[in-house]
C-alpha cells in the first residue's frame, strides 16, 4: 500500500482550446490538509472532478487510494467525499431528506442512517430546522448542509471545494475548526481547494499554486516563502535613546528596504538573509541595546502575489 | 448492481416531481379530462339519447367512412347489439378511446422525465449525484425506471378510473359492464409500458439538448402528434383497433422505445454530463 491519498503524473484536461489542467503532477500524504490554490479558471474544480473519476483526463496518470478513478471510480467514490463548489441540494426536500438519500446512495449501513443523519445534523448546527425544505435556507445554512452531507459516510479523503465563500466570519470559523477536526482528530485526508490564502494558510500543510492549469509552485507555507524569497519584514527592538544611531546604520546597508519607525520599534524589509548578522555585528559595535531582531511572519498572500507578479501571468 | 444507490434515486426522483406544480397539474388534469369527464359526458349524453331520433339513426350514414372498412369480426360484433345507441356507445369507446387513452402514459412519463433529467439539470442537483458511488449505467437505469414506472401505473389506473366511469353511466341501457377484452388487454400490457417508454425516452433525448424543465417540457410534448395522427386515422376509417392491431401498433411504438432508451443509455456519461453543466 502506498502512503500517498493522491497521486498525479502528468495530468492533462483540455476543454477544446482551453488547457483545464495541463501537465499536472503532484502526490498528497495520507492525512494531510493540502491546499489548491488558484486564480478563477485555475483548474481547481476541474481537477477534483479528474480525481474522483467524474471528468476523463485526456492524458496522464491519476492514482487516487490506490485506484484508478477512470476505471474504479463507484469504488473510489465511496470512500471520498467531496463538497461541491455550489452546494447541489434538492431544494425542494428537507435536510434529513436531503441527508437520508445521500447516505443510502454512499452506503452507510442501514440501521445507522438515522443517527448517523441526525448526528450530522446536529454537529452541523442544523437540527431545529432539519425538518423544513432547504429552499428556504440561507446560503450558510445551504453550504453546512453540503458539508454535512460530504462527511455523512465518514470518507478518508475529502474534497472541499471553497468551502467558505459566501460564509460570514463566524460561519467560516466553525467550518475551519471542522477541517481542523476531521484531519487532526480524525486522521482524514482533506484536498482544500480556495482562493481564501487566509485559510490556506492557518489550515494547510502545504500548498500547490495553480496558474492556467499548471503548477507554479508548492510546498509548505514556509518553503514557498523561501523558494520564492519574497521580502520579509524585520522589526527591530533597540533601547530609544540609540534609535537615530540604528537609523544610520540601517541606511546604510544598501539591501534593506522601507526603513520605518514607531513609537517601539524599527521595521525594515529585505530579501537578503545574509545581511542579518553583519547589521547585528554593527548595531552592537555601536553600543546600539538589541532586544531583539523578529521577522515577520511572511503570508500566503505576500507569496501569492509575488508569483503573479514574477510571473506576469494575470491579465 | 447497487440496488440500494438506485433505489435511493428512484425515491428522490419521484419525491422531488412530487413537489413541483408544473408536473402535478398536467399529472392529475389530463387523466381526469381524457379518462373521466370526456367519457363520463359521452356516456352521459347517450344514455338519455332517443334511440328513435334522427340523429341516433342516421349514425351509420353520416359516419360513412368508418363503416365502409369495418372488419368483419367488428360487424358481428355490432350485430349482437338491439339498437344503434348501444353500438354507437361500443364503438365510441372500444375505438376511439384507446387512442386518446395512449396519450396518457406517454404523457405522464414524458412530464416526469422533464423534472427528473431536464430539471434536475436546471436546479443544479446532478453534480452531487455524479459523484455518488454508482457507475454510469446504474445511474441512468436509476433515472429511467421512476418515470417509466409511474407511466405504466398512471396508465393503468387510468384505465381503472375509465372502466368504471363508462360502466356506471352506460349500464342502464347497455346491461354489461364496461370489461377488458383481448384488446383492452393487450392495450394495457403490451401498448402501455412501450408508449410510457416512448414518452420517457423522447424526452431523454430533448433533456440532453435543452437546460430547463420548461424548455424540455414544450419540446418533449411533441411526441403526443404521432399519437394525435393515430386518432385522426381511426375517425377516418383507416385504422381499426383489434388484438393483431393492437399487436402491430405496439411493436412499432416498441421500436423507437428501445432505440431512444437505448441512445439514452450509451450518451449517460458522467464525464460528459457534467462537462455540460
Ligand atoms: N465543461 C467545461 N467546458 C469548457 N470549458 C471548461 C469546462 N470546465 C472548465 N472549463 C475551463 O477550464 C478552465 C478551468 O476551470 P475550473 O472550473 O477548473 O477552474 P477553477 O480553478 O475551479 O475556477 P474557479 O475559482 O472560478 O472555480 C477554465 O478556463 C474553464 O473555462
Ligand atoms: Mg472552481
Amino acid at each position: 500500500m502506498t502512503s500517498y491519498a493522491i497521486n498525479m503524473q502528468g495530468v492533462t484536461r483540455r476543454f477544446g482550446d482551453t488547457c483545464a489542467v495541463d501537465d499536472l503532477s503532484l502526490s498528497v500524504a495520507v492525512g494531510e490538509v493540502f491546499g489548491f490554490l488558484g486564480h478563477n479558471g485555475a483548474g481547481k474544480t476541474t481537477s477534483v472532478r479528474l480525481l474522483n473519476g467524474v471528468l476523463m483526463a485526456d492524458s496522464g496518470d491519476i492514482r487516487v487510494l490506490g485506484l484508478d478513478p477512470q476505471t474504479e471510480g463507484p469504488q473510489l467514490r465511496s470512500r471520498t467525499g467531496v463538497l461541491t463548489e455550489t452546494p447541489s441540494l434538492d431544494e425542494r426536500l428537507t435536510a434529513t431528506d436531503n441527508l437520508t438519500i445521500y447516505a443510502d446512495l454512499y452506503g452507510v449501513p442501514v440501521q445507522q442512517v438515522k443517527q448517523r443523519v441526525s448526528t450530522m445534523l446536529e454537529t452541523f448546527g442544523l437540527s431545529d430546522r432539519a425538518h423544513e425544505k432547504v429552499g428556504g435556507y440561507s446560503k450558510g445554512m445551504k453550504q453546512r448542509l453540503a458539508l454535512a452531507r460530504a462527511f455523512l459516510h465518514e470518507p478518508e479523503l475529502i474534497f472541499l471545494d471553497e468551502p467558505t465563500s459566501g460564509l460570514d466570519p463566524v460561519a467560516t470559523q466553525e467550518v475551519h475548526e471542522m477541517i481542523r477536526h476531521v484531519s487532526q482528530d480524525e486522521g482524514r485526508t482533506v484536498f482544500l481547494c480556495t482562493h481564501n490564502l487566509v485559510e490556506a494558510q492557518r489550515l494547510c500543510n502545504r500548498v500547490a499554486v495553480m496558474e492556467h492549469g499548471r503548477l507554479a509552485a508548492m510546498g509548505t507555507p514556509k518553503e514557498l516563502a523561501r523558494e520564492i524569497g519574497t521580502n520579509v519584514t524585520y522589526r527591530l527592538e533597540i533601547g530609544l535613546e540609540q534609535r537615530q544611531a540604528a537609523l544610520d546604520i540601517l541606511k546604510r546597508i544598501p539591501s534593506l528596504m522601507d526603513v520605518q519607525s514607531d513609537d517601539e520599534a524599527l521595521m525594515f524589509t529585505s530579501t537578503d538573509r545574509e545581511m542579518i548578522p553583519d547589521l547585528l555585528t554593527q548595531l552592537v559595535s555601536t553600543d546600539v541595546r538589541v532586544y531583539a531582531l523578529t521577522p515577520q511572519a511572511t503570508s500566503l498572500e505576500d507569496i501569492y502575489l509575488a508569483l503573479h507578479a514574477r510571473k506576469g501571468h494575470r491579465q | 448492481m447497487n440496488t440500494r444507490a438506485m433505489w435511493a434515486i428512484i425515491r428522490k426522483d419521484l419525491k422531488v416531481v412530487l413537489q413541483s406544480k408544473s408536473v402535478l397539474i398536467p399529472l392529475i388534469m389530463v387523466p381526469l379530462i381524457l379518462l373521466v369527464l370526456m367519457p363520463g359526458v359521452g356516456g352521459l349524453l347517450l344514455a338519455n339519447a332517443d334511440a328513435d331520433s334522427e340523429m341516433i339513426t342516421d349514425f351509420r350514414r353520416e359516419a360513412g367512412a368508418f363503416f365502409d372498412n369495418l372488419p368483419d369480426t367488428f360487424s358481428t360484433r355490432l350485430d349482437q347489439y338491439d339498437n344503434e345507441v348501444q353500438r354507437i356507445t361500443y364503438i365510441l369507446f372500444n375505438m376511439f378511446f384507446p387512442s386518446l387513452y395512449l396519450i396518457l402514459p406517454v404523457m405522464a412519463a414524458n412530464v416526469i422525465a422533464a423534472d427528473s433529467f431536464a430539471g434536475e439539470k436546471e436546479r443544479k442537483t446532478l453534480e452531487a449525484l455524479l459523484y455518488a458511488p454508482t457507475t454510469d449505467r446504474e445511474l441512468y437505469l436509476a433515472k429511467i425506471v421512476g418515470p417509466w414506472v409511474a407511466g405504466i401505473a398512471i396508465g393503468w389506473l387510468g384505465y381503472i378510473a375509465f372502466a368504471l366511469v363508462v360502466t356506471a353511466t352506460t349500464f342502464s341501457y347497455m346491461g354489461e359492464a364496461f370489461i377488458i377484452d383481448g384488446t383492452w388487454l393487450l392495450l394495457i400490457i403490451w401498448i402501455v409500458p412501450a408508449a410510457a417508454g416512448l414518452g420517457l425516452g423522447a424526452m431523454v433525448w430533448v433533456s440532453s439538448r435543452v437546460s430547463t424543465f420548461q424548455e424540455a417540457y414544450q419540446l418533449g410534448g411533441m411526441i403526443v402528434i404521432p399519437l394525435i395522427l393515430l386518432i385522426l386515422g381511426q375517425v377516418g376509417g383507416v385504422v381499426y383497433f383489434s388484438p393483431l392491431i393492437v399487436l402491430i401498433i405496439g411493436a412499432v411504438l416498441w421500436v423507437p422505445t428501445i432505440i431512444l432508451i437505448w441512445y439514452g443509455a450509451r450518451s449517460f456519461k458522467r464525464g460528459e454530463l457534467i462537462a455540460r453543466l
